[in-house]
């Protein structure tokens, strides 16, 4: 597991654009934003916590197809299927090395990204903890678009319609924690939706993934 | 369903699963086509006409309160059709019937129109009623949500070409899906707070709106579930004819 791991970090890493891909997405998103709706800084501090969930989740949903799709073009998912390691264990191991190469990087860079969109003070932390709590969740849910649209040409507008739906709890529970935070209003009845999301999704989602990914190895 | 399997089996012609062949269904399905068809021409057709023209307006919306006849059955049957095809996929998963992963594709756009026809309602409704075609409410969020949920669907049977993949792959989006469309509706509900009316229907209680409205709504919703049943029905067997035509290509073509 940890080789397996570590290989695929190792990958990221090495591919190049992969591992900035999805910060540069982020940073993208997030300058232009005030070029569209105008530099007004108390309307940008109130939109902030939105804006970063919002490109935060985007920037996940681009890296997506790359999660599974190069493994399934050179064969390394079908040894991995074939390998001793069960293959839920497997497919979670994909989703934290999808998560600390696409969502750790979003999560060190969104307090960045608040000062340039004027968020208010108090919302830095709950900014940073819902994105942490968050997005692994974003990860996992993903890894299961991913292993159902592997076996298809040029699948990732089909990734992206199938994993919408499925992000939007994550969405709103993470975006009011952020708002809530830099409002300065009590951030615990969302955060811990939240916290159960992801932990609900780490604890079943593997499971959807290999039924799908076994599909499409048959 | 494999030849070899030849077994003279005990005679259970009553038994629910038998119409899990392909030859049972459609012959089934062909006998009571007819009569479902009229019924639910017949009940849309009195429970619309009842509802349309001979019903007073009500005295604060006035005409526009008609939509009901259309907008909550089809909202309904949305719902429904999920329902059915969350229920067709569990049997395809667990017992591998084909006729049932058929029945499931054949219901989406069925289902997806439904959301369609409620949404479109709702939001003719909702100008005049709330000086808006659409509001992020939880309702109509939800109905949003659905319709990505069944677009999703269809989308991912048309994507892949071996039917029986298609048929797993679509399932067990169907069962995560169902998960989740339950996790937004509260997610939803938590996240704003609606503009939309509680339930027109519930099973507890006393009156849900006044009878005048209440007696051609039921029979429009009658209607609208025997629309749903016949068109499923309908559009399984072409599903099923489909897949004969293309076994006998196939055969065709190996000769």
């Amino acid at each position: 597991m940890k080789a397996l791991l570590l290989r695929d970090l190792a990958l990221a890493l090495r591919a190049g654009g992969g591992f900035g891909l999805g910060l540069a997405f982020f940073l993208i998103v997030t300058v232009l934003v005030p070029f569209g709706v105008g530099p007004q800084s108390e309307l940008l501090s109130r939109i902030a916590p939105g804006i970063l969930w919002l490109g935060a989740l985007l920037a996940c949903l681009l890296s997506l197809d790359r999660l599974l799709a190069l493994d399934w073009e050179d064969g390394s998912l079908d040894l991995l299927a074939t390998s001793p390691l069960p293959l839920e264990a497997a497919l979670m191991i994909k989703a934290v090395a999808h998560w600390i190469t696409t969502g750790l990087p979003l999560v060190l860079a969104a307090p960045l990204l608040g000062v340039l969109l004027n968020l208010p003070a108090p919302g830095f932390l709950w900014l940073v903890v819902s994105l942490a709590v968050g997005t692994p969740a974003l990860s996992v849910i993903g890894c299961f678009g991913a292993a159902l649209t592997v076996g298809v040409k040029r699948g990732g507008l089909l990734l992206s319609l199938l994993v919408l739906p499925l992000y939007v709890p994550t969405l709103i529970f993470g975006a009011e924690v952020a708002r809530r935070g830099a409002v300065g209003m009590d951030v615990q009845t969302p955060l811990l939706m939240l916290a159960g999301i992801t932990m609900g999704v780490i604890a079943l989602m593997p499971f959807a993934s290999a039924a799908a990914l076994r599909v499409n190895l048959r | 369903m494999s030849v070899t399997d030849q077994k003279p089996q005990p005679k259970r012609p009553s038994s629910f699963w038998s119409y899990a062949n392909p030859v049972k269904f459609l012959a089934f399905s062909e006998r009571v086509l007819p009569a479902l068809w009229v019924l639910s021409a017949i009940c849309l057709g009195v429970g619309l006409v009842w509802g349309f023209f001979f019903t007073p307006d009500d005295f604060r919306q006035g005409s526009t309160v008609k939509i009901i006849y259309l907008h909550v059955p089809s909202a309904l049957m949305a719902i429904n059709a999920w329902f059915m095809m969350l229920v067709a996929s569990l049997i395809w998963i667990i017992r591998r019937h084909h006729v049932s992963a058929l029945a499931a594709k054949a219901a989406a756009p069925v289902g997806v129109v439904m959301t369609l026809i409620a949404l479109v309602t709702g939001a003719i409704w909702g100008q005049p009623m709330w000086g808006t075609w659409w509001a992020w409410d939880p309702r109509l969020t939800s109905f949003l949500i659905l319709f990505l949920f069944y677009l999703g669907y269809i989308a991912l049977w048309e994507a892949i070409d071996d039917p029986d993949t298609a048929a797993d792959l679509t399932s067990v989006l169907c069962l995560v899906g169902s998960a989740f469309a339950v996790l937004s509706r509260y997610a939803v509900n938590f996240w704003n707070q609606g503009l939309h009316q509680g339930a027109s229907l519930s099973l507890d209680k006393e009156e849900n709106v006044a009878d005048v409205f209440y007696f051609p709504l039921l029979v429009a919703i009658a209607g609208f579930v025997l629309l749903f049943v016949a068109l499923v029905l309908y559009r399984t067997g072409t599903e099923i004819r489909i897949r004969r035509t293309r076994a006998l290509q196939a055969r065709e073509a190996r000769t």
